[in-house]
Parts: C-alpha cells; structure tokens; sequence
C-alpha cells in the first residue's frame, strides 16, 4: 500500500499573451511563493522541487537550473521533465510517486513557460518526426484540423457545438482571476466567425499561446492533515501513450486509445463505475474546442458520439451535472510547461473550496488530465476522501 | 529504506557517431538485450522512465521518438530532461510507491546529430552570458583553472586522470577513446580551452543504455544473486556564476543524503568501486574529494591506489549526455554482478554511481548499489 | 510611458544544423522510393499490422518487424483540412506557402496513416473516406517530399 499523498497549496501567476514585467525566473517566483502562502510555508518546509517546462519554446537548455533562484532551489533536490503538452502532469504524478515512496515527505511541482520568448509554431511543428512528419507538417493547428475532420466525420459534431465549447470556456474564465483570455461577451455566432486557420478549426476554436508559472505543493498524510484543514488526497494517478508516429492511432481523437486506457486504470483505482455521476468537476486538457466533445465521449462521460449532445444540453456548464474546465481550460489559457499542472491545481483548487467565483458548490471527487506528444494521457484523480 | 534492484542492464558501445542507427533502433537495441538478459517480457512491464534532452535531438519531446520502442504503448512511461542518473532515480521511486513491481529505466543521445558547442550554449543566461559565446568546454576551462589556483594543482596533477581514465578504458568493450598515455601525451594533446587539453575532456559520442529496476519481493523470485540500491541522493547548486566553481557543495550534499541513506559512515573504507561522471580530467579530482573517497585526489592516483576509481575508463573514454550517469549504475552493477570482465574489481560489494547535469555540475546525484 | 513602452528585450537568432540519421527501415522505404516509387511497410509477425513508416518493433505486440509488404500507392483519407494560417518551416526556416491540402492518409494494404499533402485547396471538394493515389516527383532523392503530393481520385 503506498502511502498516502495530497495535495496543500497551490499557487499561479497572473497568465497573459505577454508578460514583459518579469524574467522566467521571477515568473517562476510569483507562482511559488503564493504557493507558499498558501499554505503558510516556506522553502525550508519544501524537500524536493520537480520542474516541468518544453524548453524548445524559449531555447533554452536548463532553464531551470538557470532560474534556480527563481524557485528556491538552492541546495535542493530537483529534476526537470519535459514530455509536450502533458509535461505538467508528469511532473504532478512524478510529486505523487516521489511522496509516496517515502524518499521525500514534502515535494513542490512547478510548471512554466514564457511562450512569448520563443517561437511557438516552430517549436510545434519540431515535435514531428524529422524524417517522417516533419517535411509535411502543417504545425499545429493544421494537425489539429485533420483529427477534427475524423472526428466529427465518426461522431457527427458540427463546428456550432465546438462553438459553444469555445464560448463556455472563455466566459468561465472570467470567473478566474489568473486567466489569460477574458472575453465576457463572446457568442457562438462570433466564433464560427473568427479567421479560418484550417478547416474546420477557426482562430476562436484553439487555445491561446501565454506566459505563465504554476506551483503546487504535495504532502505525505500526517504532513497534509497538519498543515492543511482541507487537503486534496490523490486517489488515482496512471499515463499511457500511444505508437511512436502521428498516423498510427487509426481514428484519433474519435477512439483516443490512450486517454480510454488511462481513464479507465484511475476510474478503477479510485472505485468510479459512472465518472458523469461520481466525479463532481473535470479539468481537462482540450487542445482545441473539438477535442473537448472527444473527450467527453472518451472519458465515458457519455456515449461514443453524444458529446456534442452534451453541450448542447448544458451538462457541462458551470451549473450543469459535471462542470468541465470552470477554471477556462487550455482554451483559455495555455503556457504549455505550465497548462497540465494548472489543471491539476484548479482541481486541487475545487477540493478544497477555494476555486472563489468557479467554485463547484460541494465538489468531493475532481479529474484532472494532461494530453500531449503523440496523443498520450496522464490523468489524476483527487478527492475530499483520503484513499 | 525498502529495498529497490537491479535485474538487468546494457548499453552501446561508445562512438563518435553510429550514423546507421535512427533514434527508436538505436534504443530497441538495448532494451531488447535487457530483455534477453533478464528474461522479463515486455508485457510485465508497466513503467518506464526515459532520459533524453530535445536540443541534442533536434526535435521538441524528445522521447516521442522512442516511446514505442521501450514499450510504452498504453503504459506508464515519463521523460526527464536532465542526466539518466536522474531517471533511476525516478524509477526507483515508482517502485518504493508500492505502484510498479517493475520499471524500465533507458536514456539516449546522438551528440553527432547536433552542433553540441551551440546545443551548450543553450544553457547560459539569455542577457549577459550568451553574447560572449559560452559553452560547457569554456566554462569547464574556467572552473578547472579556479581549482586548480585554489587547491595548488599543477597541470601534471590534472593530467594524471587522463593517463589513468585511458589505461582503464583498454580493458573496457564500450569505450570509445582508450590507450596507453604518458601524462607528456595528454599535455601534448590539442588545447581545446586553456589549460584542458583533448585528452582531459570526453570524446563527443553516440550511445543508448537501459537497465531493468525491480522490487526486492520481484527480483529475489528472478535471481539469486540481486544487487540493490540502497542509497540515493540529488542536490542543486547555485547558477554556475553565483558559486565558488572550485567547490562541489552540491556533490557533497547529493553524497551525505546517499550515504546517510545507505549507512556510509566512511566512505572511503566503505565504497569499494565508484563510478564518476567527470566529463573533463579536473572533475574527478573534486569528486573524489567531495565523495569523501580520499583527501589528497592526488596522491591517491598518483601512488596508482585509485583503480576503483573509473574502472570502465569513465565519461573520458566516452560520454554521450545523460547516457553517461545512467552508464555510471550499469558499469557499478557489472561491478557488483561481477559481470565486468576484465575490468572486474575483485570482491567489490558497495560501489558508487554519479551523475551531474547542467553548467560546471551544478544538479549532483549519487546512488549507492550494495549485492548481499 | 506605459509599462510595456520600458521594457527591454533581448534578441536572439537561434540556428541550429541537425544530421538526422535516417535508420535501417527508413534506408529501406526511402531507397524503395527514391529507386522505384514504391511504398513499403513492414508486418507484424503476430497481429499481422502493417506499419507505414516501418520500424523496428511492433508497439502493441513487442515483436520485431522483419517482413516488408508493398502498400498503396493508392489510399483512403482518415482527415484532411486546407491549411490557411502562414507558418515557417522549420526544414527550410521559411514560409510555407498557404492554402494547402493536407490529410492523413491510409495507404491500401497499411494499417496506419502518413500525413501528406493534398492537390485540392477546396474544402468543399474533399471528404473523409475519398480515395486518393500518390504522386511522385520525376527526380527523386530519398525523402517524404518524394511524394509531391496525393491526388484525389474521381469517385
């Protein structure tokens, strides 16, 4: 039995396109000591720090160590992953693993990224594979489109219900004070508007690119009851992957091999049979406004080919039966080291009632999930109860 | 501590640059001989962790390029982008968390595919550093300078490392760079940055190794014979220009967590093999000072007392980044399985792996591998 | 002056050469290509999955591919889209000229997909599951853009 781990505080920094008033490393300062005030602590409370950021968007080797200052390294253990889009979640489940094995009791995970530093598209479209995806890759956005084109050919979604996952994302993250798009007034009629990138994926469908830092501190059970009234406990971590190439996973995002098998290893640790009905609130990790609508039918939130029926029925509104992305999601705010563990953090944030105006009212049971690479999946599961 | 051990281990020979091999081959190679050796099939793995960085492979996540060869297809692998030391770390707390009976530990790099000066370059700061066209090498060249000014070394001192780096290596298959050299012939190879010469700082090189961690119920039902990690300790520095380059105060502490770890009181009696990731000749020097090993780093080459030191010839024979501390745990395991042929140091029972990562090390890790 | 009127950036070129070793199963495909226009995937000795690009393993079955199949040059497209944002190209750190037709294509006798170009830039030409045949430059060299591109074919 491993040993019990939780989450106590978390802490972000005001996420924006830009964030000319500071350097990576007192970016990485804002978020780590609201975290620590979050929980009242200080680094000498803190026995390890994992760090999670894609340095090929700033073009750098090291940042970390770099910024050490930045996040109170000095004379700590650390270690730096960097696995795409889920690299905030690695670095989550990395904290849990760590803590649980007894090696350190109280470990900080940190997600950055000062995407405006580098060049994004570029640094996507290096994630294909020079010989075999590279020469023809249309970056990210273009890779996007031909798995939504599959999907809504599989499920029937049309480009209004992606719409309105746009909207609710975006109009939810006005309740949140660390998003970084904050457009109160936005209409489906607006987004099916917005300039066509490619086909079917408009300029308002896919997630903005932002600077922005996120840290949140994971305790061991008698550390967590002691120094926090309302600790998040981890009650299922699990990742999977996917084939090596873009083309192997035979109808993507409509069967999501590995966000199917990740979701259903963490359903079963944590003793779910119906996510809709026992989870309270999901942070998920949608790409783009289509990919939440796959994800809905992938996480078994509904049948295979119903997620656009879910939005259009409200289930996942702020008010709805499951939430999803009260915090605005990836579609709101994206530094991509930092985007999975922010998810995490809202979640963590749910759990412990202090989400402040995106509160989900009694929220016990929350998901968390982390999409990236080649189309693989961390999930978390945490919860009010201990395991 | 519960107990985590090593089933299995392989690596690549070292080469300058094994231009055949695509990345997911290059990896196959080993992992299918760890698999071989073990006799583990690839379906009772679960966890995997890997260690690659994404500027020497050219490619942003690195590790989507070998996934699939480690057999991560719907399992739970994860990428640090740091030394492999640290990926065995890693492993080694999936499987104390109770989580993994098994996990696959597996780094890679091909400096002969990049530009590594440049690819280096990458981790100075952006505003003062970068301007001045720093790499690892130039600032190596000034930490060793720093050393070697504050501890009174002559470039002799310095050389003596190489001579014995390179002796040691000619009994080791892997290496890349061996040979019997007088401490005249290192000081007579190029200068690459003043005062280290060619023969004092590792070879660029291409090289995969992976290596199968179990847990202790796990290994003793698979062999009779387990060596166990008993100790593990990581530590960061200061940034390289906010610290006095001629101490290791990471190291130090990376050592007193292992060692506190393991129940190493004197380390110097106490570790019978060690295995040091010092990338250029200098660096052995303060390791073997900072690990507590000897007082005098020396003298203890000098008087040829320092064979347990770098028996497979070290990061000088060959050293593919962050292949190279994750090699360090394979070559202390071979020790300790004695599986390391001519290289074997006889009745070996507690040997020593380091890692260091960043500029002039400043991310330390020590592990610490005991067999019964 | 406003904050972001202060502030002060530093600039900086990054330009990197990489040599990108190819392998033993691209050398193949990429030689097939270049010296006949051929396609060639390699079969899974157990599931019987042909891999295009070929690879050294198996990843659902952990088994070594040594089998080597032809497959396409016609196919099926799994999902497309017209390219119209302007992006660089990072194989020539240029501008890739937009629109452009790109899809995931399924090559006959495959079981997984390339992402190629199409020659069609009218979305309301192209649809999932129309078929589609490899075009191949007259002078070939031993790379993905040995395929110019993939035309749709009359239904």
């Amino acid at each position: 039995m491993p040993r019990r781990v939780a989450i106590i505080a978390t802490g972000q920094t005001k996420h924006a396109a830009r964030r000319l008033d500071v350097n990576i490393a007192e970016l990485i300062t804002e978020a780590v000591t609201r975290a620590l005030q979050d929980a009242d602590l200080t680094m000498r409370d803190i026995d390890a720090v994992l760090l999670g950021n894609m340095e090929p968007f700033e073009g750098f080797l090291f940042p970390e160590l770099w910024a050490v200052e930045g996040w109170g390294g000095y004379m700590k253990p650390s270690v730096k992953f960097n696995t795409g889009g889920t690299v905030g979640t690695t670095t989550a489940i990395a904290a849990y693993y760590y803590v649980a094995s007894g090696i350190y009791d109280t470990v900080m995970a940190i997600g950055f990224q000062k995407q405006s530093e580098g060049h994004t598209q570029t640094a996507i479209t290096t994630v294909g594979d020079p010989i075999w995806e590279r020469s023809v890759m249309a970056g990210a956005i273009g890779n996007f489109a031909v798995m939504a084109t599959t999907y809504m050919h599989e499920s029937g979604v049309t480009e209004e219900q992606a719409a309105k996952v746009a909207v609710k994302a975006r109009r939810n993250a006005c309740l949140n004070e660390y998003a970084h798009l904050q457009m109160p007034d936005i209409t489906v009629e607006e987004v099916l508007r917005s300039e066509m990138l490619a086909y079917p994926v408009k300029r308002l469908d896919m997630c903005p690119q932002s600077d922005g830092a996120v840290a949140v501190i994971f305790a061991e059970e008698s550390k967590a009851q002691k120094l926090c009234p309302r600790p998040a406990w981890i009650k299922a971590v699990a990742t999977a992957h996917e084939q090596q190439y873009m083309g192997d996973s035979p109808k993507r995002l409509a069967e999501m091999r590995s966000l199917i098998a990740a979701s259903r290893r963490a359903y079963q640790a944590a003793g779910i049979t119906n996510p809709r009905k026992e989870l309270d609130v999901a942070e998920i990790y949608e790409v783009a406004s289509f990919a939440e609508l796959a994800m809905y039918e992938n996480l078994g939130f509904c049948e295979r080919g119903e997620g656009g029926k879910l939005i259009d029925a409200g289930v996942t509104e702020l008010t709805g039966e499951l939430p999803v992305n009260p915090s605005g999601g990836v579609l709101s705010t994206n530094p991509i080291g930092a985007t999975a563990l922010i998810r995490v953090a809202e979640a963590a944030l749910q759990i412990m009632g202090k989400a402040g105006r995106r509160q989900v009212e009694g929220a016990r049971t929350a998901l968390a999930t982390g999409y990236g690479g080649n189309a693989w999946t961390d999930i978390l599961i945490l919860s009010r109860e201990k395991p | 501590m519960r107990r985590v051990a090593i089933l299995g281990a392989a690596q690549t020979r070292f080469e300058a640059c094994k231009a055949s091999l695509a990345y997911n081959e290059l990896v196959y190679g080993v992992v299918r001989e760890v698999l071989d050796r073990t006799g583990v099939p690839m379906r009772e793995i679960e966890s995997m962790v890997t260690a690659s960085q994404d500027a020497y492979d050219g490619k942003t996540i690195s590790g989507m390029a070998i996934n699939e060869v480690v057999g991560a297809y719907l399992k739970s692998e994860a990428k640090v982008a740091a030394d492999g030391l640290q990926a065995l770390l890693y492993g080694v707390a999936r499987i104390l968390s109770g989580e993994f009976d098994l996990t696959l530990v597996v780094a890679h790099c091909k400096e002969s595919e990049g530009d590594p000066a440049a690819i280096t370059g990458l981790m100075f700061d952006p505003f003062v550093q970068r301007p001045l066209h720093l790499d690892e090498l130039t600032a190596a060249a000034l930490q060793a300078r720093r050393y070697c000014r504050k501890k009174g070394l002559t470039p002799e001192d310095v050389a003596l490392v190489s001579v014995k780096a390179h002796r040691q290596a000619l009994k080791n298959p892997y290496a890349q760079r061996a040979g019997t050299f007088s401490v005249s012939d290192v000081l007579a190879s190029p200068l690459l940055a003043d005062p280290i010469h060619e023969l004092e700082a590792a070879p660029r090189s291409d090289g995969a190794c992976a290596l199968l961690l179990a847990s202790e119920a796990r290994a003793r039902a698979l062999t009779d014979r387990p060596v166990f990690i008993v100790g593990v300790g990581n530590c960061t520095d200061a940034y390289w220009t906010e610290r006095d380059l001629a101490e290791a105060g990471a190291l130090q502490e990376a050592a007193r967590r292992a060692y506190a770890m393991a129940g190493i009181r004197e380390p110097a009696r106490e570790i019978h093999v060690a295995e040091i990731s010092a990338r250029y000749a200098h660096e052995e020097l303060m390791a073997i000072e900072a690990l507590g090993l000897h007082p005098n780093p020396v003298e203890l080459i000098a008087e040829g007392r320092a064979e347990f030191i770098n028996p497979s010839g070290g990061p000088l024979c060959g050293n593919p980044p962050t292949v190279s501390g994750l090699v360090r745990a394979i070559e202390a395991y071979a020790q300790l399985s004695g599986e390391a042929g001519a290289r074997q140091i006889e009745g070996a029972r507690t040997a020593l792996a380091h890692g260091a990562g960043g500029i002039c090390g400043q991310n330390q890790t020590v592990v610490i591998l005991r067999r019964e | 002056m406003s904050r972001e009127e202060t502030t002060l950036r530093v600039p900086f070129l990054l330009d990197m050469e990489y040599r990108y070793a190819v392998g033993q199963y691209g050398r193949r495909f990429f030689t097939e290509l270049r010296d006949h226009a051929r396609l060639m995937g390699a079969r899974c000795p157990e599931c019987e999955r042909v891999y295009v690009p070929p690879r050294p393993v198996c990843g659902i079955c952990y088994r070594e591919l040594h089998e080597w199949v032809e497959v396409g040059p016609e196919g099926t497209i799994v999902g497309w889209t017209v390219v119209r944002l302007p992006f660089i190209d990072p194989m020539t750190g240029e501008q890739r000229p937009v629109p452009y037709g790109f899809a995931i294509i399924r090559l006959d006798g495959a079981s997984t997909s390339l992402y190629h170009f199409l020659d069609e830039t009218d979305e309301r030409k192209i649809r999932v599951g129309q078929r589609v045949r490899a075009v191949f430059r007259e002078k070939r060299e031993g790379s993905l853009r040995d395929i110019l591109h993939f035309r749709l074919l009359e239904e």
